[in-house]
Parts: structure tokens; sequence; C-alpha cells
């Protein structure tokens, strides 16, 4: 062979070589939708009420299109799927996906494998603003939105004074993370101040809520978080090109044509907003978002485009399974999920740290 | 493509780092920028670059005004090679280099850009290195992985901030010699910050040295890496002697006390 068509078949091999390793990542993606789909059955038929596997997909089928499989059954079975099980599965899945993307965005956003979502205090303004309508009665909006709204505005809230404190020095991830940790401390002793002074059941309620809990899902709450998550998911991959690109630092992403800065505070509002409305219907369940991303790198690297869905879909698994531990395990007293995320997620990590001798990245 | 550099001022707060400031580059030819700490080289790099933006000033690529181009454009005329780059989650070599085409394309790399990218990892013989991770190579791989980078940007100009810094001996003349050979092969410019005045008299077509934020000589290695001028610039004293027609500089010791700048800030 000549000196050319030695080069020619290296050149093929290569391009061979990093095709495939592309086709592979994309594969992992592809095999977690059915997963997840199966997922959702099992989960479903898994509960102190005994239902089948089959009996979940033959109820689903049949609200899909009542006219094929002979019109709606309203049986024992299907009220316990429709209005208890599928609902609160539905919420986790939703909160496994949001959690599991915005923690695979805050990491390389902040430039710190520790982020997770509720880096920006989320979860702490989250908790104080339900402690107030909780145990003062104290809200924004009035009735059954009262608890929710409130979270929802005071997460806000301390995200975007974390975004404007922290974008007059440049909005560097260091002063982001700084101000992130005192507003968290800012919104622990104003929630530690306000359950001093109220009554034990108020308080114990309050408490109660913080702890992430899947009960509280219905219909009418998926239709409020389903499209915030859908839309949000849908904008954090379309940064996610941008984000490879951040991760080797600001000035070489500067240098590659990358508007480093809005894209740092753009990520930054949608996966607030994603997660603070997360939160607020769920209360705050840790560890999915920190573990999932790392989990994901650890199979298929650390591609963006890849990870931010994947991570989501990896979250959704982890939510979906840790919660139907949660609710079998203890049958049929169910726990609240953000006790069994840490549970299930800290030896999973460790074990994966362990594992793995070139630490994290 | 044409660079010139016109009257550049910079300063941090309390602190002019560039005071006027004028240089300009050609096509072929490389630029070496010398001068002690703190002189201004790296400023003056971020300035053409366009990640500091001077106080007065501008900087010129064929006559256009660098401020009215987008960072998208500039990315497509400059190839940046920052000192040393780490990244928090390693990605691959490949994808490392890929990322030079990012300017190119907008949410996905096309099989123009695999190939683009291949055949620049064949030259500069990453190919074996291909799918290894970033982080996980040595200081002089890592230089080549962002020299390839910058490469895949396919740049008119390629600005190289003390490339050689972290190197061996081996290594600083493989990739002065990569540097060299690209200047020829693909026309371009090559503007260099560089401590190491035997390697900027080898390579460089012209030298720049700068002292106080000022362009203190500028030509070839002859007219600028004179005793006289090491001595003002650095405030050391060198000898200076000519081997095989290159310069080569040998410090002996430096000049006591008067050039001492925390002194000399202290009215001493």
């Amino acid at each position: 062979m000549s000196n050319v068509e030695v080069l020619n078949t290296r050149s093929l091999h290569l391009k061979e070589v990093y095709n495939k390793h592309r086709f592979k990542k994309r594969l992992f993606v592809i095999i977690l939708i059915p997963i997840v789909i199966l997922l959702i059955g099992l989960a479903v038929a898994f509960g102190s009420a005994d239902i089948s596997f089959t009996d979940v997909y033959k109820a689903i089928f049949r609200r899909i299109v009542p006219s094929l499989a002979g019109g709606a059954d309203a049986g024992h079975a299907d009220i316990i799927i429709w209005k208890l099980r599928l609902p609160r599965i539905l919420m986790g899945l939703l909160a496994g996906v949001a959690l599991g993307s915005a923690g695979a965005v805050m990491q390389v956003v902040l430039r710190n494998p520790l982020a997770d979502p509720y880096m920006l205090g989320i979860s702490s303004a989250a908790g104080f603003g339900a402690s107030l309508a909780i145990v003062l009665g104290v809200g924004v909006f009035a009735g059954p939105y009262l608890i929710i709204g409130n979270a929802f505005l005071f997460s806000l809230l301390s995200s975007a004074l974390i975004l404007a404190l922290s974008g007059r020095r440049g909005a560097s991830p260091e002063s982001m993370i700084l101000t992130g940790l005192a507003l968290l401390f800012f919104f622990q002793a104003m929630t530690t101040i306000i359950q001093y002074f109220g009554d034990s059941e108020a308080v114990k309620a309050a408490v109660f809520w913080t702890v992430g809990d899947l009960g509280k899902a219905d219909w009418s709450k998926l239709a409020i978080t389903a499209p915030l998550v859908f839309v949000g998911e849908v904008l954090l991959i379309w940064k996610s090109g941008d984000l490879n690109i951040m991760n080797t630092g600001d000035s070489s992403a500067k240098s590659l044509g990358i508007n480093v800065q809005g894209t740092r505070i753009f990520t930054m509002i949608v996966c607030t907003i994603m997660v603070a409305g997360i939160v607020s219907f769920t209360g705050t369940i840790g560890f999915i978002g920190l573990v999932s991303p790392h989990l994901v790198r650890m199979i298929i690297g650390t591609d963006n485009r890849i990870l931010v869905p994947a991570s989501g879909l990896v979250g959704a698994v982890l939510l979906v399974l840790a919660d139907t531990i949660a609710r079998t395990i203890l049958s049929p007293v169910i726990l609240p999920v953000g006790s069994v995320t840490a549970f299930l997620g800290v030896p999973l990590f460790v074990y994966l740290i362990m594992k793995r001798k070139g630490g994290l990245a | 493509m044409k660079v010139a550099v016109e009257e550049l001022f910079y300063s941090y707060p309390g602190k002019d780092v560039l005071k006027g400031v004028t240089l300009g580059l050609v096509e072929t030819e490389i630029i070496c920028i010398v001068g002690p700490n703190g002189s201004g080289k790296s400023t003056l790099v971020k300035c053409v670059e366009g990640l500091q933006h001077p106080r007065s000033g501008r900087v010129l690529f064929d006559g256009v005004d660098a401020a009215k181009l987008s960072r998208v454009e500039i990315a497509r005329l400059i190839g940046y090679v920052p000192q040393s780059s780490s990244q928090l989650f390693s990605a691959s070599v490949f994808d490392t280099v890929m990322m030079g085409r990012k300017p190119h394309y907008s949410w996905r790399c096309s099989d123009e850009d695999v190939d683009i990218v291949s055949d620049i990892l064949q030259m500069m013989e990453l190919d074996d290195l291909a799918m290894d991770d970033y982080n996980n190579l040595s200081g002089g791989q890592q230089q080549r992985v962002l020299i390839a980078r910058a490469l895949a940007q396919e740049p008119q100009l390629l600005l190289l901030d003390e490339p050689t810094s972290a190197l061996d001996i081996s290594h600083q003349l493989e990739v002065m010699e990569i540097v060299h050979e690209l200047v020829h092969s693909r026309k371009i410019g090559v503007m260099m910050v560089i401590h190491d005045l035997n390697l900027a008299s080898r390579y460089a077509d012209r030298i720049v040295m700068l002292h106080n934020g000022l362009v203190y000589a500028a030509g070839t290695a002859e007219d600028t890496l004179t005793e006289a001028n090491i001595e003002e610039v650095y405030g050391v004293e060198a000898d200076i002697h000519c081997h095989n027609g290159t310069l080569s500089v040998i410090p002996v010791r430096r000049v006591s006390g008067m050039r001492n700048p925390v002194l000399q800030a202290a009215g001493v």
C-alpha cells in the first residue's frame, strides 16, 4: 500500500470508531424510553391493592380508546389506577425528568460536580413559602393553591435575587454558588423563626411538606407541571450543545463563539422555573438531581446533548423506583419518597465512586 | 488576513496595562510577543481575541473593526490556544477537537465536520488518542489537542498564549515546529506570547518586546534581543551569542536593586 492509501484507511477507521461511539450514545436514550414506559406499568401494578400488570395496560388502553375496548369500565381496579396510582407515578416521572436534567445542566453551568437543582436556594425558599402559608396562613393566592403558589413564588424570588446579585459580578459560577448558599441559610433561619412561634400541628404539617412526597399528585396538578417540564426540557436540550463547550472553561468557550454569560443565565432561569414548579407540588426530593447525571456520565460520557435528556430519563426511572419502594416496603404505610431516594441513592452512588478510580469526571 | 492593532489602551481598576500599543501582522508571519511578567502580553492577546475590551484603540481584521464583529464571526477568524484548559467533565479528544467546528455549525455537526476533524487529528498525530479522555493526557498532548481544536476553526489567525510554558524541551520544539509548518501550509498568521527568548529568536519572523504597557522594541531578533534592551526591559544582564545563525540569550545576573519594581513604586 502507498502512503496515501495507508492514511486513507486510517482516516476511515477513525471516522468509523467515532460514528460507532456516537451511535452508542444515542442507543442509550433509545433503550431508556421503553424502559420508562414498562416501569410505569410495573409501578402502577405494585401496591397494597393487588392489580395485575396486564390489567394496568388494559385500564389505560380503555381510557384512551374507549370504543375499541368496549366502553369505559369504572371498576375497582380502574379507580385505583386512574385516581390514585397513575397521577402519582406520572408526577414522579415528571419530577425525575426535571430534576435529572436540571442537575446535569447545573453541574456544567456552575462548574461544580456537587451542584444539584436546589443549588440556587430553591428548596429552602420553597420551604419558607410553604411554612408561611401553613403556619401563618399568609399567602399570595387563596384557596387550594395557597401553599403551592407561595412555595413557587418564593423559590423564584430566591433565584432571581441570586441572579441579580451575582450578575453584578459578571455572573461567575463562584458568586452564584456563594450567594445561593447564603440565601439558603437565610431562608432556613426565617423558616425556623416562623416554626418556633407556630402551633405544633401546623409545624408538623410544615415539616412534612418539605419532605418530598408524591401523594398530593392529581390530574389537575399534572396539567400544570407537564407543560412546564416539557417546555423546560426542550429549551435545555436546545442549549446543550453550547454547554459542551462551556465545560472547557469560560474564556475557551467565548473564543469558540459562545455567549457564555447569556447561556449561563438563560439555562439557570429555565432550570429554576422548572424545578421550582416541581418542588412546589412535591416538596424537596433530594439526590435524584445529583446522582442521575453522574450515573449517565459513567455510562455514555460527557456529551450534554445526550446527557441532558438521558439524565432526565434515568432520574425518572430512579424516582419511580424509589416511590414504588416507598409505597410497598412498609405497606399499608406509605413513606414519603424523599426519604427513600437517599436510601436508594447513597449506596449506589458510593459504590460507583469506589468502583471508579478516576474520580467523578 | 491582515491584522492591525491601533493605539490600544487597557486598564484594570487602578492600573494601566496597555498604554497605546500599535502593531501589525500579515499572512504567513509569526510574531512573538515577549516581555516581563505584567508587561501586558496576555492582555494584548485577549484584546485581539475580544475576550477583553480595550478602553480605547481598535483592532482591525482586513480593515474591519473587531468591535463590530459578533463572537461567532471572530471565532471563524481567530483560533485561540489558551495556556492550558481544564475540563470539568472530560470529553474525548475527538469531541474536544470537534468543538472547534462549533462556529461553523449550529446544533449538530455534519459528516463534513467529522472529515475535517479526523484529518486534523491525523496531521497532529493525535489519531491514536482520539477516543481517550482529554483530562487523562499529558501536558504536551493537551497542548497539541488545543492547537488541533484551534485549527478545526479554520482560522486565519492563530493566537497562542505561552504554548510552551508547561512543556519539556522536546515538546517545546515539537509545538513550535508544528506552528511554523502550519503558517506556511495553511497561509495563516500567528501571534504568540512566549517567555522563552531563545525559542522566540529561532521561530519568530518578528519579535515585539513589551515593557510597561508599551512596545519597547519591534523587529527581527537581531534588532530586538540586544543586551541593552534586555537589561532595560527585564533588568537582567545577558550574554547574547550567535549560534548557527540564531541568536541565543544567556541570562547572567539581575541588575542590582535599581529595577526592582516594588522598590521603584515605593520611591526608593
